[in-house]
C-alpha cells in the first residue's frame, strides 16, 4: 500500500520505511522557525529548564517580523530578549528581512524537510514539497532542546487540480473557494495535498499562497510535489532539495477532491471567518476604510505586480488608506527595480517596511471602531486587525487593489 | 490674587513636556485618563501622591519641548495650584495661562526650598521659612485671560455665550 | 533705527513699526493642525462657541503622528481630522503624505514673510523660508480658527553669524546642535534666532530647515533665515519688495550676537537626555549602538537620505543593529526612489517606513527599552521619548547616523 506525500516525509524524518495515517512517530526536525509573536515566551521557558541545551543550533531560524519597527516598550522588551538570546547562542537571526514564511521560503526551506514553526501559517512550506506545521511554544521548546518531536501522521485530503484559472482569477481565489467548500475545520488534523495537471499552471507565488492558507481549513500541513516549477525556484535561491517525494499511485486518501480550475471565480471571504466565502459579486459596493496588499499570503512580487498594474495612472480613493507591504526585503528591492513602488507612491498608497502589518493587527495600519478593511492577509477574525468592532474582508491582490481605487469592494474588471 | 498656601514638590531644570506627559498617553480621550502618568519618566510617586493645592517648584526652563497642551492641562487637573520656576518655556507658558494655570517666576526659591515644606503665595510675593521672595506680575492681556478662567471662557464671552 | 528680521515680518503683518516687547495682534496667514491634537482643537473650538473657521483656505490639517495607525485609538484622531475638514470645507488635508513641517513648506503653503502658527513646537521650521512661525497649544489654535488672529509679544533677537566653509563630515545638524549647546536649552527663550553669514547663504533650504526646526530646542520662539533666490525657487514665488527687504538691518538692535567660523565645527551629538548637552563625537569614547533612526522633520529630507546613502553604498549595516529610515514626505520618498537612494538604503539593511513622524514622536516606529542606545537624527532626546527612561538617545547628523549604523557604535563620518 502506498504513501501520501505527508507520510513519505514523516517516514523519512522518523527513519522508518513506512508510516500510516494515525501512527504516532518520533521524528527528527530539519528546521525550527520561530518569530517575535512568541519567541520571548520560549526563551523564558528555556531559561527555567534544569538542563537547558539546544540540540542543533544550525536548525534554528528566528525572525522578527510581527511588530516591526517596535511599537511599544513591551515589544522592545520581547525583541531584545529574542535578539540577545540569538546572539548568545549563534542562532540564525533575521530582523527586517521580511515576513517569516517568506524569509523561510527564500532562504531555508528544501523539499523533503519536516519543519516546525511557532506560527500557524508554517504550512506555507508545502509549496516547496516540505512538511511545515505550526506548533505552540512548548512543542517548539521541546524540539529545540531535543531536536525531535512526536507527530500524529495525518490523514490526507487530496486535491486534484485540472484545467487553468481564468484570466483575472488567482490562486488566492482558488484556496478561498476550497476553504469555503470544506469549511474552517474541514481539514482538521489533516494534510491537504495538491496535485494534478492543473497545479503546473500555478506559479510559486500562487502555490505559497494556497499552502499558506490551508491552516484556515484546520489543516496540519499542506503539500505539493516539488516539480520543475519548485526546483527552478530553489535553484534561483541557491539551494538543493533534500528529497523530492512523490505520492504513490496507491496512496490512501481520506477524501479526494477534483477541482476544475477553469470554474473558479473571484471570491471574497466576509467577516468574521475565512470560510464565510461568497462570489465577489455578492460583496460589491461595501464601503471600505482601508485596503491591505501584503502578508505571507499575498505580499510577493507577483502580487505587487498585479496591484501596480491595476493602479498605475489611477489614485487611491480619497476615503481609503491603501497599505502596500512587501513580504520581504528582496520583494521590496525587486519592486523598486521594476518601478512598482513609484506607481504605488504616486497613487497615494502607504508603503511600509516588510512586516506582518495589519494582517497581524499591530504596529502599522490597524483599523478603528466600525471600520472596514479589505485585505490580502490570512485571517478575518473579529478584532484581528484592530478594534473589536471592525470588519475584515479577504480578497485577492487584484480585488483588494480594485477596491482601494473604488472606495468600496469591487473587482478588477469593474475598474473602468 | 488671594493668598494661599501649599506643599512643595521640588523638581530640577528642564522639566520637559515628555516628562510631564509622555507621548504614548496623548491618545487618551480625556485628561483624567492621562493623570496617572504625569511625570512618570521622572518619578512614579508624584501623580499618585500629589494633593489638590500642592505647589510645584522647579528650576530653569520648565515645560520645554512639545506644544502639547495636555501637559499644563494634566498638571492643572492634578490640582496643582501653581508652578513656581526659575523660568518657563514659552509655549508651555502660553498654554498654562490659556488653561488658567498660574505660573510664577522666581530665581531663588528653588534653591532654598525643601520638598514637602509649605510655602505661602500672594500677589507679588512668596513666603517660605520666614523669608520673602518677590515675584513679578503678569502682563495685562494675560491677566485678562487668567481672570476669565482661561482662553476658552474668554472666547465664549466674546461669542456672547457667557457674561 | 534699523530692525531685525522678525521685527520686519511682524511689522509687515500689523502694518506698523514694532519693537521687542511690544504686544501686538497679528493676522494669521496660515495655520497647521496635526492629527494628534485634532480631537482637542475641535472640542475647544466648539466649546468656545465657534461654528465656522475664519478662512478654510488658510487652514492645513496634516495626519502624520498617528499614520499608519499602530493602535486602534489612533484612528480617532484621523477620523476627527477628516470629518472636521469635511465639515469646514478645508481642502488642505494630508492623510498620509508625510510630516507636517515638511509639507507646510514643500507643498507651498508657507511663503516668505508669512505669519504661521502650528499645534506643534517644531513649527519654528518655516523660518527656513523667512516666515515667522511658532508652536502654540490647542486652545490658542481653536481661538485662531475662530478669529484668524493671535496676540504675540515681539521677541528680541539673537543673531547667529557663521562664515566660511563647513568641513566635509559636518552638516547643518552639527551646526545647530553646537549653537544650542552654546546657548543652552533655555538660552533663547521668548527670543528670535536669526541666522546669517556666508555659510548660511551657501546652505540649501533643506539644511536651513534642519536649523530652524531645532530653534525651539534653545527655547526660541522662531529661527529665521532671510529669504533669497534659493528660497524663491523653493517656494515657487518671485520675491516682492517686502520679501526682498526681509533681512536684519545693519543697525538693528540684537540682544546677543554669536559668531562662528565654519571651519571650527566638528561632528557632534547631543548626549542623553538633553538637547543642549552637546559633545564632539571624537570625545565620546566607545558607545555601542542598538538602533539608528534616520528621519523626522529635522533630518528626513532627500539631502539627508542621500548623505547617508553615500556612506552606505554597497555596504551592510552592523549585525544586530536596526536602521530605521523614515522619509519626511511622499515627495522625498519618490525623489529618493527615482535617484536610487532608496535602493541603496534597502540594500544596506534599512527598514524603510512610510513617511510620517515615526519614532521621533515616540508612538511607534522603533520603540526601545532599558539600556538600549539609539542614534537619531531627530530633534529631541528627552527622557522616555522613545521608550523607557533608560533608553539612551544620541542626536546626530545623518552622516554620523549612517556611519554609526555601519560601525555598530557612534562614529563620525
Amino acid at each position: 500500500m502506498g504513501m501520501t506525500l505527508a507520510e513519505k516525509i514523516i517516514a523519512r524524518a522518523a527513519k522508518q520505511e513506512t508510516v500510516r495515517a494515525n501512527d504516532i512517530c518520533t521524528v527528527e526536525l530539519d528546521l525550527l522557525m520561530s518569530n517575535d509573536g512568541t519567541t520571548h515566551i520560549t526563551v523564558d521557558k528555556y531559561n527555567k529548564l534544569k538542563h537547558p541545551r539546544i540540540a542543533d543550533v544550525s536548525k534554528l531560524v528566528w525572525i522578527i517580523d510581527h511588530n516591526l519597527p517596535s511599537d511599544s516598550v513591551k515589544t522592545a522588551d520581547s525583541h531584545k530578549k529574542m535578539r540577545d538570546f540569538a546572539k548568545e547562542h549563534g542562532i540564525t537571526f533575521y530582523e527586517g528581512e521580511g515576513v517569516c514564511h517568506q524569509v523561510m521560503m527564500e532562504h531555508h526551506v528544501r523539499p523533503g524537510q519536516l519543519i516546525f514553526g511557532a506560527d500557524s501559517h508554517t504550512c506555507a512550506y508545502g509549496a516547496l514539497g516540505a512538511f511545515g506545521t505550526g506548533v505552540g511554544n512548548t512543542d517548539y521548546l521541546y524540539a529545540m532542546v531535543t531536536g525531535t518531536s512526536w507527530v500524529l501522521v495525518p490523514e490526507t485530503l487530496r486535491f486534484n487540480l485540472t484545467g487553468k484559472l481564468p484570466d483575472g482569477v488567482y490562486a488566492r481565489d482558488l484556496i478561498l473557494t476550497i476553504i469555503g467548500q470544506i469549511g474552517a475545520n474541514g481539514a482538521n488534523y489533516k494534510a491537504m495535498e495538491f496535485g494534478g495537471e492543473g497545479l503546473k499552471t500555478i506559479d510559486m507565488a500562487g502555490r505559497i499562497s494556497i499552502c499558506n492558507l490551508c491552516v484556515e481549513a484546520g489543516a496540519k500541513t499542506a503539500l505539493m510535489e516539488a516539480d520543475e516549477v519548485a526546483l527552478e525556484y530553489l535553484r534561483e535561491h541557491g539551494r538543493e532539495p533534500v528529497e523530492c517525494f512523490r505520492p504513490d499511485a496507491d496512496a490512501v486518501y481520506a477524501k479526494v477532491y477534483d477541482i476544475d480550475l477553469s470554474k473558479i471565480r473571484l471570491i471574497v471571504a466576509k467577516p468574521h471567518f475565512v470560510d464565510n466565502v461568497v462570489p465577489a459579486e455578492e460583496a460589491l459596493g461595501i464601503h471600505i476604510d482601508e485596503a491591505f496588499l501584503g502578508s505571507c499570503n499575498n505580499g510577493r512580487i507577483e502580487d505587487l505586480r498585479i496591484g501596480a498594474e491595476l493602479i498605475k495612472g489611477r489614485k487611491v480613493h480619497p476615503d481609503v488608506r491603501f497599505l502596500v507591504v512587501p513580504a520581504s526585503r528582496s520583494v521590496y528591492e525587486q519592486a523598486v527595480k521594476e518601478g512598482l513602488m513609484e506607481i504605488f507612491m504616486e497613487a497615494g498608497a502607504i508603503i511600509c517596511n516588510p512586516n506582518c502589518s495589519v494582517c497581524w493587527g499591530a504596529c502599522q495600519g490597524v483599523i478603528g471602531e466600525g471600520e472596514t478593511l479589505i485585505s490580502t492577509g490570512t485571517r478575518n477574525f473579529k478584532g484581528r486587525c484592530g478594534h473589536r468592532e471592525s470588519f475584515v474582508y479577504l480578497g485577492s491582490a487584484a480585488t483588494v487593489t480594485a477596491s482601494a481605487i473604488a472606495g468600496e469592494i469591487t473587482t478588477a474588471d469593474r475598474i473602468g | 490674587m488671594e493668598q494661599f498656601k501649599g506643599k512643595v514638590w521640588l523638581m530640577g531644570d528642564d522639566i520637559d513636556t515628555d516628562i510631564i506627559l509622555p507621548t504614548e498617553y496623548l491618545v487618551f480621550n480625556t485628561i483624567d485618563e492621562m493623570k496617572p502618568y504625569a511625570f512618570s519618566p521622572l518619578r512614579d510617586d508624584i501623580a499618585k501622591e500629589l494633593q489638590p493645592g500642592d505647589i510645584i517648584v522647579a528650576g530653569n526652563n520648565f515645560g520645554c519641548g512639545s506644544s502639547r497642551e495636555q501637559a499644563p492641562e494634566v498638571v492643572k487637573a492634578l490640582g496643582v495650584s501653581c508652578i513656581i520656576a526659575k523660568s518657563f518655556a514659552r509655549i508651555f507658558f502660553r498654554n498654562a495661562i490659556n488653561n488658567g494655570l498660574l505660573l510664577i517666576e522666581n530665581a531663588d526659591l528653588a534653591d532654598d526650598v525643601k520638598e514637602g515644606d509649605e510655602i505661602t503665595v500672594s500677589s507679588g510675593r512668596i513666603e517660605y521659612n520666614g523669608k520673602v521672595y518677590k515675584t513679578a506680575s503678569l502682563p495685562e492681556n494675560l491677566l485678562e485671560i487668567l481672570d476669565a478662567g482661561g482662553l476658552v471662557k474668554a472666547m465664549r464671552k466674546r461669542n456672547g455665550l457667557e457674561d | 533705527m534699523g530692525h531685525t528680521l522678525v521685527e520686519k515680518i511682524i511689522a509687515g503683518n500689523v502694518g506698523k513699526e514694532v519693537f521687542p516687547g511690544d504686544i501686538v495682534t497679528v493676522n494669521v496667514d496660515n495655520v497647521m493642525l496635526d492629527d494628534i491634537m485634532m480631537p482637542f482643537i475641535v472640542s475647544k473650538f466648539k466649546e468656545m462657541g465657534f461654528t465656522k473657521v475664519w478662512d478654510p483656505d488658510k487652514v492645513v490639517i496634516i495626519c502624520d503622528h498617528l499614520v499608519p495607525a499602530s493602535q486602534v485609538d489612533d484612528i480617532r484622531a484621523y477620523k476627527t481630522s477628516c470629518s472636521f475638514a469635511d465639515e469646514q470645507g478645508i481642502t488642505n488635508l494630508h492623510k498620509s503624505d508625510g510630516i507636517c513641517h515638511q509639507l507646510m513648506t514643500e507643498a507651498g503653503y508657507v511663503k516668505p514673510g508669512h505669519v504661521v502658527f502650528g499645534t506643534d513646537s517644531h513649527t519654528t521650521t518655516y523660518g527656513c523660508v523667512g516666515a515667522f512661525s511658532t508652536g502654540i497649544g490647542y486652545t490658542e489654535m481653536a481661538g485662531i480658527l475662530g478669529t484668524g488672529q493671535l496676540w504675540i509679544r515681539v521677541p528680541a533677537t539673537i543673531k547667529v553669524v557663521i562664515n566660511g566653509t563647513l568641513p566635509e563630515n559636518v552638516m547643518a545638524k552639527d551646526v545647530i546642535l553646537k549653537v544650542i549647546g552654546d546657548l543652552g536649552a533655555a538660552g533663547a527663550t521668548y527670543k528670535s534666532l536669526e541666522f546669517t553669514g556666508d555659510t548660511i547663504e551657501k546652505m540649501s533650504i533643506s539644511s536651513r530647515m534642519s536649523m530652524s526646526n531645532m530653534a525651539i530646542e534653545a527655547g526660541a520662539k522662531c529661527g529665521l533665515f532671510a529669504p533669497d533666490e534659493k528660497t524663491a525657487e523653493y517656494c515657487r514665488v518671485k520675491l516682492d519688495e517686502f520679501q526682498k527687504g526681509l533681512k536684519g538691518d545693519e543697525d538693528a538692535v540684537y540682544e546677543q550676537v554669536l559668531e562662528y567660523r565654519a571651519e571650527d565645527f566638528v561632528p557632534v551629538c547631543a548626549v542623553p537626555s538633553n538637547v543642549d548637552n552637546v559633545q564632539p563625537i571624537s570625545k565620546l569614547g566607545e558607545v555601542k549602538v542598538d538602533q539608528v533612526f534616520l528621519g523626522s522633520c529635522t533630518n528626513g529630507r532627500l539631502e539627508d537620505l542621500m548623505a547617508a546613502a553615500e556612506i552606505l553604498k554597497g555596504k551592510k549595516i552592523a549585525p544586530f543593529v536596526r536602521f530605521i529610515v523614515t522619509p519626511a514626505s511622499r515627495k522625498v520618498y519618490l525623489e529618493a526612489l527615482k535617484n536610487g537612494t532608496i535602493d541603496i538604503l534597502l540594500n544596506a539593511g534599512a527598514d524603510i517606513t512610510h513617511p510620517s513622524c515615526g519614532l521621533c514622536c515616540g508612538r511607534t516606529g522603533g520603540i526601545l527599552t532599558d539600556g538600549e542606545v539609539v542614534v537619531a537624527t531627530n530633534n529631541r532626546n528627552f527622557l522616555g521619548r522613545m521608550g523607557t527612561n533608560k533608553v539612551k538617545i544620541y542626536l546626530a547628523s545623518p552622516k554620523t547616523a549612517a556611519a554609526s549604523a555601519l560601525a555598530g557604535k557612534i562614529t563620525e563620518a
